[in-house]
């Protein structure tokens, strides 16, 4: 069943399993398939009764849909983890570093380590940020940080999301569901656990608050765009579990120089938002006038240091595609150290040669909007079909500058139970980091991504993905 | 920290389209028991349905007859129909979703439950074969979303709200019932005791589910002067104008308690409490039954209006 072209997570070469993996096999190896493939339809009936659903874009607002849940859980090596875990750190502190710079003196502009068009030219870029400093000093309160693996000791990082990252909610209740279909397995086998990120995100989110309103216990919201949004159950999700109110942005109002939320009892000021709204729906004065949503002169608070805005506005300049080649550099520049993790080789469609390059090889490369993401406006090469190809080459021709360009790289895969037993499938692995002024938490794992079809690469759950609960072992 | 408006609007709202599909499937009930003695008067019968559920206009833009079918799918699936068993379902499952963290997993996971359940049975037209079934399932899932709530909830503000969501609609739903069929209450020496008055008044206390405890308590007097008494003014009978108003003038005195200043909801439900409490039945009616219940019938939709502007709401 293996393909020598893609490292399998579990099992090596000869068919045996790997060390991570080797409790897990033997206990597989007593279980019934048809009574492994009853607990995955379970599942998914557990899914759909507590409502962990998503919106599908583009269909209509009544279709809820389930992320598919796979039962056959991803496991990761300590050794292994605690590689990773330095690597993101060390990314994470140096583009908080990075985003503190380029809003304030520009330092590495200066020092020509990054060309100054790729900031002024890019949307991602927000000059009503310029000059503000975020309470606590602390941009991306939150990170999910987009790995991939191609070999024994090959990690690379995909994406660097610093906007609004989801799915930790996935990560959180695929563990319950295991917990609960497989409680033998965990007295087997010491999986760290996850649960306490709610309460990790609370310290956090509580330790980045304006100093002179953290008398005490800060008040807490979660900003969500309301209940038709993708990833509302998220939202309340995450509003319910660290004890936070759920606000929308017609709950909110600026009064006497604070931010406040309409209650019973009239407004009551807030100290730090958790936002899962997009920079154009924050503040319809200081961003998009066009737009009604929002809360009008959220930013002039935000500016006298009288709110935390979780992430900091303008953080998407720091994961955005046109930026990501330069990450290397970002890091050494701000932590004098070289990049634990590895950048994937990048094609930045912008200059000739490169661009020359990426049209002769487009077959065998994955071309990326700048600003795209979801796995929208993506090309996969291999996986095209010819007329698929000729309608990309004629938009790279034609805004050369919108696209980068990267090697198809061989993903490694884990098995997902299928009606004819295990069947390899690629990965990705989304771990999600908090940032506090005082430190820097990890999950231990994350949120595996898998896509459910065979030979597919696109591991996005708008495209067909599905996930898995993620095990880091214990020492 | 309070609640915020647009929870407690939320919870307001959740209950009260909940009690709305509990109330709506008892009317098509009654309707239903009467159809099936084949009287002549179904049709008669359906439009007074029609009519109490508050869709006339909406019924006719439709259809020009009362006929069974059409009745039956309009008040339980019609998309056109706002107040249709699904819709209020949709409502009461969104409003849920809104308010979610205010809602005890149990709570939320019965609504999402019976909005899953009812959405299937839902989906094809109904027809007199499977009604009493979906009918059943109606008022089951009704049964247990109110049982998650008082066997899970913190007795707070937002069980304050649910409960008066439940009790704002159901006052509403009791003086319509009443209204709609008040001329066979009215003391007309022409009916008194015939077949066709005692089918009426079984139907009257059928589609507030009091058929039985009437009986239990009244075995000596079944005249329309009780039945109304019973209705109206009864505090034991838990669909009755009283009774509802009592606990409505309950849960808002608990959340006038950390409110500052004048409640003025709370007043007006006292207001409208104080023509019920003690009352006597014959004053009621010496004041023209039709009169008092279309005078309750605005008062409970301005106490709405009220709670909505007292507890912000919209804003």
């Amino acid at each position: 069943m293996t393909d020598n072209r893609f490292f399998d997570e579990m099992l090596d070469g000869a068919g045996g399993a790997r060390a991570p993996y080797s409790d897990y096999a033997d206990w597989f190896s007593g279980e019934d398939p048809k009574s492994l493939l009853k607990k995955s339809s379970e599942a998914e009936a557990f899914f759909r009764r507590i409502g962990i659903t998503f919106n599908v874009y583009g269909q209509s607002e009544a279709d809820e849909r389930l992320i598919p849940f796979d039962i056959v859980p991803r496991i990761i090596a300590a050794q292994e983890w605690r590689t990773l875990e330095r690597g993101i750190e060390q990314r994470v502190r140096a583009i908080n570093a990075f985003l503190a710079d380029i809003y304030h003196r520009q330092e590495i502009l200066k020092a020509g380590r990054i060309p100054a068009e790729i900031i002024q030219n890019n949307e991602a870029f927000l000059p009503q940020m310029v000059g503000v400093a975020p309470p606590g000093g602390v941009y991306t309160h939150i990170v999910g940080t987009d790995l991939v693996r191609t070999g024994e000791n090959e990690f690379y990082v995909l994406e660097d999301n610093c906007r609004t990252p989801s799915g930790v909610s996935y990560m959180l209740e695929n563990r319950e569901t295991m917990l609960q279909m497989f409680p033998e397995l965990f007295t087997r086998m010491r999986v760290k656990p996850v649960s306490s990120y709610p309460a990790e995100l609370r310290r956090s989110l509580s330790e980045a608050a304006p100093p002179n309103f953290n008398e005490g216990k800060p008040s807490l919201a979660v900003l969500t765009p309301g209940i038709h949004n993708s990833a509302y159950f998220e939202h309340s999700f995450l509003a319910d579990q660290m004890g936070a109110e759920l606000v929308e942005a017609s709950d909110l109002r600026i009064v006497d120089g604070r931010v406040a939320m309409r209650t019973i009892r009239g407004y009551k000021p807030l100290d730090v938002i958790y936002r899962r709204v997009d920079d154009d729906y924050l503040d319809p004065l200081n961003f998009n006038p066009t737009s009604l949503l929002g809360v009008p002169g959220i930013m002039d608070v935000y500016r006298a240091g009288n709110i935390t805005i979780a992430n900091a506005p303008g953080t998407g300049i720091a994961d955005d595609k046109a930026l990501y080649s330069y990450m290397p550099d970002i890091v050494q520049f701000y932590t004098g150290e070289k990049a634990i993790l590895q950048n994937v080789p990048t094609w930045r469609c912008s200059e000739p040669d490169s661009l020359k390059y990426v049209l002769d090889n487009l077959a065998e490369l994955v071309v990326k909007e700048v600003h795209g993401s979801g796995g929208y406006g993506m090309l996969v090469g291999p996986a095209a079909s010819k007329k698929e190809l000729s309608e990309f080459e004629a938009k790279l021709r034609a805004k050369p500058g919108n696209y980068i360009a990267q090697p198809t790289l061989a993903l490694s895969t884990v098995p997902i139970m299928t009606q004819k037993g295990l069947a390899p499938r690629h990965v990705d692995l989304r771990p999600f980091v908090l940032v506090s002024p005082k430190s820097v938490y990890i999950t231990a794992g994350g949120l595996t991504r898998v896509a459910l079809k065979e030979g597919s690469l696109v591991v996005n759950s708008s495209q067909g993905g599905g996930t898995k609960d993620t095990w880091v072992l214990g020492d | 920290m309070p609640m915020l408006g647009k929870t407690a609007g939320g919870l307001f709202w959740m209950f009260r389209y909940l009690e709305r599909s509990e109330n709506t499937a008892r009317l098509l009930d009654t309707g239903f028991r009467i159809a099936l003695t084949g009287s002549e008067s179904a049709e008669v019968e359906w439009e007074s349905i029609i009519t109490t559920a508050g869709v006339r206009e909406l019924y006719l833009e439709k259809y020009d007859t009362f006929e069974q079918g059409h009745v039956i799918n309009f008040l339980l699936r019609d998309k056109d129909n706002p107040s249709s068993v699904m819709s209020v379902i949709e409502m009461a499952r969104s409003n849920a979703r809104m308010v979610r963290t205010a809602l005890s997993s149990e709570v939320w996971e019965a609504t999402n439950e019976s909005w899953m359940t009812l959405k299937s049975q839902l989906a094809r037209p109904v027809s007199v074969k499977n009604l009493a079934d979906v009918l059943t399932s109606v008022r089951q899932h009704s049964s247990l979303v109110r049982g998650a709530l008082h066997g899970t909830m913190l007795r707070n503000e937002i069980f304050d709200f649910a409960r008066i969501g439940t009790f704002v609609e159901r006052a509403d739903n009791t003086a319509r019932i009443l209204d709609v069929k008040y001329y066979v209450l009215l003391p007309s020496a022409a009916f008194v005791g015939s077949s066709m008055d005692n089918a009426q008044w079984e139907t009257i206390l059928r589609s507030v589910s009091a058929f039985r405890s009437f009986r239990w308590l009244n075995e000596a007097e079944t005249t329309p002067r009780a039945i109304a008494a019973f209705l109206i003014l009864d505090k034991r009978m838990p669909r009755s104008l009283a009774f509802c108003y009592s606990k409505i003038v309950g849960n808002l005195s608990y959340l006038a308690q950390n409110h500052v200043g004048d409640l003025p909801s709370l007043e007006l439900a006292r207001k409208t409490y104080d023509r019920l409490d003690n009352r006597d039945i014959d004053r009621v009616f010496d004041e023209g039954l039709h009169e008092f219940l279309e005078a309750s019938i605005a008062s409970t939709a301005r106490l709405a209006g009220q709670i909505q502007e007292d507890f912000r709401f919209y804003g």
